[in-house]
């Protein structure tokens, strides 16, 4: 430690220099999910609570399965960078690279489940 | 060495003395309703690999999704929804520039705490 200079100490620990794309993308998202969750929750909403041979022939329509299918994918997209955010503020040390690699591989996971399922009901 | 006391630094105790504030309060709330969504947005996406998989997945999930408790859950991700959506839209209209004073920022938080409230019960009114 004693040997470590000024320098050395501070090299690495600034700027990532990738800030900016990570809050492009929040920002493209988030105006890409206005109008899309007014949409969601109003195709969605209508829907939720008919019985089943109700719920297959709605989605067998483009436009509601095309909502649901925009909004999982963007809504996991800004999801995933909201809780890296989340994350890299409130998890320190040796944990927070797997509970980052786990919530962004969540996020995927949910956002694949989303859309094959609709594309599933709407083929 | 230019610092030897590196790492006992005194720290400022901000999350302990401060008092809360409208600013503050809707600040975290952008960040919990944003993330509690996880929970109402898999339950949904739950209830459409349901309805892709069969009547009976389909029965299992939806008996969920409408039980009290699932309605409870949905009605409280409505409201987050809105929420985050109206707080969202104050974050785009400040890195415009815009509103940034107190006066406008208050008014604004207000606007997003009302405007939640009020879009839900319309919502829920309307479906």
């Amino acid at each position: 430690m004693a040997y470590l200079t000024d320098r050395k100490r501070a090299t690495g620990l600034g700027s990532a220099r990738e800030g900016t794309h990570h809050h492009w993308q929040m920002i493209v998202t988030a105006v890409l999910l206005l109008p899309l969750i007014v949409l969601f929750v109003f195709t969605f909403g209508a829907i939720l609570g008919e019985p089943y041979e109700v719920v297959v022939a709605y989605y067998a329509r483009p436009f509601p399965a095309l909502v649901a299918g925009l909004t999982f994918l963007v809504g996991f997209v800004h999801f995933r960078g909201g809780v890296q955010t989340l994350i890299e503020d409130y998890v320190h040390g040796p944990a927070r690279k797997p509970v980052l690699i786990g919530m962004i591989g969540l996020s995927y996971a949910a956002a694949a489940v989303g859309v094959f399922a609709v594309a599933r009901l709407a083929l | 060495m230019a610092d030897v006391n590196r790492g006992n630094r005194p720290l400022s105790p901000h999350m302990s003395i401060w008092k809360w504030q409208l600013n503050s309060i809707t600040s975290i709330l952008t960040r919990i309703t944003g993330n509690a969504l996880l929970i109402g947005a898999l339950l949904v996406v739950w209830w459409f690999i349901a309805a892709a998989t069969g009547p009976e997945a389909f029965a299992v999930a939806d008996g969920v999704i409408t039980s009290w408790f699932g309605k409870l859950v949905m009605l409280g991700s409505l409201w987050a929804l809105w929420y985050h959506s109206l707080a969202g839209l104050r974050h785009l209209i400040w890195d415009s520039g815009r509103m940034l004073e107190m006066a406008d920022a208050d008014r604004l938080g207000w606007i997003v705490v009302g405007g939640s409230v009020l879009l839900t019960v319309l919502t829920v009114a309307i479906l």
